[in-house]
């Protein structure tokens, strides 16, 4: 069983973000990034399959050079290999040109199954696992909560907007995982310093054999025309409870906007 | 400028048209020609609502395959009529399903996407598509046609028109090698009360309850205001909570006239998915916590003392 699980570095999410107005991106502080919190849940499930079944896991991202950071993330949690995506070509694609090159690189890997977040915690477009599903022409199982591969098939547990539906397809396929599907081990400083020396692939556009201008800001169809950060404030009331003694002032303010 | 050809991808569950492609229609119908898309089984109440809510013509695709498997025969069938049709635009909204589709659809036509829109239309014919949940901009696409945007839960309000559609056929045969992913079953899992996207009325918690079993506090003072329990992340990745309480930018968004916030510390992903409450409630312990910025009220306080209290107190009257 060889599974490559897509990973991305991302701002820590814990931090305050930031936006370039001049390049209208968010702003990426390599030492303020991770590996995102939303694929270590992918990376476990695919070592949980591997050590029951065999096999290997590799790990794979497109991003700047610090992005070998989540990559070395990941291989001390237990993958085996890192693919690492970097080339100045590559910088402002959109979901499509990001499926376009993971899609150029996985091919040549040709795994039984390829594991992805459900969205990334930075863009969460939900986009790219979709978009890669049809350029490998493979069957996309999605918002998976349980999963499990046996004799050839996957049959994932698909989280819906009021339960959950049994899905299942044949290998080789794509699967998009949440948070549920398993709890992500803690590597420890032992796996950490195993981990710097294991192999990380690095492979730009010409390696990868992708058309430049169908990539990157190049070849990205949407274009950002303005950008700016959220953060609504009211100006609401704020008073101290001492031993439940506002509950009269929250029954006074409910009654005031007729909800009690 | 009315005079744009938009399909809304509308998605059947339950038997009915579901609220977010009905949502969609109000757009659609300001950009100029509403015509909805509706792949799998509908009946003719399903069909007759999506037209009272604009769309001047819905096609339908009626084989059961559809919905018997994911995205791959709905994607086929889509680039199929679009290559005939050619659309201006198509909305989708952001449904598993939803998702699943249009992430197919953008690489089979070589098209772009603008994800996680809030709001869509043209200024001299050019696409602006306001969009995000914690950054927030303008987008356009080029070279790209249709357009395929994606829009995020009740960014428009579902309008009954009182129109009637037109029910075009869809003839598009559906083929064997798009029938990879089968659904086998598909399970509801109950939730107590009102639904949460439904609820005038949100009480949420967070793991400033402590431990599970305080979560009936939540449930209780819900009930008590008649309205329905959410919550955060936290405490539905910790199991407390089934996912479907979770609001959020991972979860429902909900617009209710009062959300109570109790023992939340205001995430921006949380707040991404509650911000639209008309009147906003917090409790917290933690003067300082970021939840209190959005907050009509804010009551810096144990979340264990006052919740109970003010249950009691409003059962009382
Ligand atoms: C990609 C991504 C997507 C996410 N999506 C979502 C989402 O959809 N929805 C969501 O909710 N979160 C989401 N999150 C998680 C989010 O970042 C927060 O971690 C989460 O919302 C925090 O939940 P919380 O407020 O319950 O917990 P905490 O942040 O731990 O806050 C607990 C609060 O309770 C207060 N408290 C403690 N004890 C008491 C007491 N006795 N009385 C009163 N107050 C008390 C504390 O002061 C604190 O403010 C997402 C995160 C990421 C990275
Ligand atoms: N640059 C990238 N490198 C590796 N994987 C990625 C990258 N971008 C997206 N992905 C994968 O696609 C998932 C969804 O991302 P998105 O479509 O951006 O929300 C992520 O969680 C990753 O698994």
């Amino acid at each position: 069983m060889k599974i490559v699980v897509c990973a991305k570095h991302v701002p820590d999410p814990n931090m305050p973000m930031e936006v370039d107005t001049g390049t209208k991106r968010l702003k990426r502080n390599p030492a303020q990034s991770i590996l995102d919190p939303s694929d270590e849940y992918g990376i476990e499930i695919a070592l949980q399959i591997v050590e029951k079944q065999g096999g290997e896991v590799v790990v794979l991202t497109m991003g700047p050079a610090a992005a070998e950071d989540a990559l070395r993330r990941a291989m001390a949690m237990g993958a085996e290999r890192a693919i690492h995506l970097q080339d100045d070509a590559l910088a402002g694609s959109d979901a499509l040109g990001t499926a376009k090159a993971l899609a150029a690189a996985i091919r040549a890997e040709s795994p039984d199954l390829v594991v992805c977040a459900v969205e990334s915690t930075d863009a969460y477009t939900g986009m790219v696992p979709g978009a890669l599903a049809e350029l490998l022409d493979l069957p996309q199982v999605t918002f998976a909560r349980s999963l499990a591969v046996d004799s050839g098939k996957i049959t994932v547990q698909r989280a819906t907007e009021t339960g959950y539906q049994t899905v299942e397809a044949q290998l080789p396929a794509l699967v998009t995982v949440t948070a549920s599907v398993a709890e992500p081990r803690y590597p420890s400083f032992k796996l950490m310093m195993q981990a710097k020396k294991k192999p990380v692939d690095g492979k730009d556009a010409a390696a990868l054999g992708v058309d430049t201008g169908a990539i990157g800001e190049a070849g990205a169809k949407e274009e950002v025309l303005a950008v700016e950060l959220i953060r609504e404030e009211k100006q609401g009331v704020k008073i101290t409870d001492e031993g439940g003694d506002s509950v009269e002032q929250i029954v006074a303010y409910l009654k005031k906007i007729q909800v009690a | 400028m009315a005079d744009k050809r938009v399909w809304v991808w509308t998605e059947i569950v339950d038997g009915a048209a579901h609220r977010q492609s009905l949502e969609l229609l109000t757009p659609a119908r300001a950009l100029g020609r509403a015509e909805a898309v509706v792949l799998g089984p509908a009946d003719g109440d399903a069909l007759a609502s999506i037209g009272n809510h604009g769309a001047q013509v819905v096609h339908h695709g009626d084989d059961p395959r559809y919905a018997e498997y994911l995205a791959e025969p709905q994607a086929a069938t889509l680039a199929t009529m679009i290559a005939n049709d050619a659309p201006d635009l198509i909305l989708f909204s952001s449904t598993p399903s939803a998702r699943d589709v249009v992430s197919r659809l953008v690489a089979k036509l070589d098209a772009g996407i603008v994800a996680n829109a809030t709001d869509v239309g043209y200024e001299r014919d050019e696409l602006r598509v306001p969009w995000g949940a914690e950054t927030t901009g303008t987008v356009t696409l080029r070279d790209s046609k249709p357009h395929l945007v994606q829009i995020r839960p009740k960014a428009f309000a579902a309008e009954e028109v009182g129109g009637q559609a037109e029910v075009q056929p869809v003839t598009v045969a559906i083929e064997d090698r798009t029938l990879r992913t089968k659904v086998v079953e598909t399970v509801v899992e109950e939730s107590e009360g009102p639904n949460l996207e439904d609820a005038a009325i949100i009480v949420s918690g967070g793991r400033g309850l402590g431990q599970p079993e305080n979560y009936t506090l939540v449930e209780e003072l819900a009930k008590a205001l008649g309205g329905a329990p959410g919550a955060t992340r936290a405490i539905v990745d910790a199991g407390w909570v089934p996912y479907s309480h979770q609001v959020g930018q991972t979860g429902k968004t909900v617009k209710p006239t009062l959300y109570v916030a109790c023992g939340i510390s205001g995430a921006i992903q949380h707040i991404a998915g509650m911000k639209g409450s008309k009147y906003i409630v917090a409790i917290n312990r933690d003067p300082d916590a970021p939840i209190f910025e959005l907050a009509d009220l804010g009551v810096v306080g144990d979340v264990m003392t006052i919740v109970p209290k003010l249950t009691e107190q409003l059962r009382n009257g």
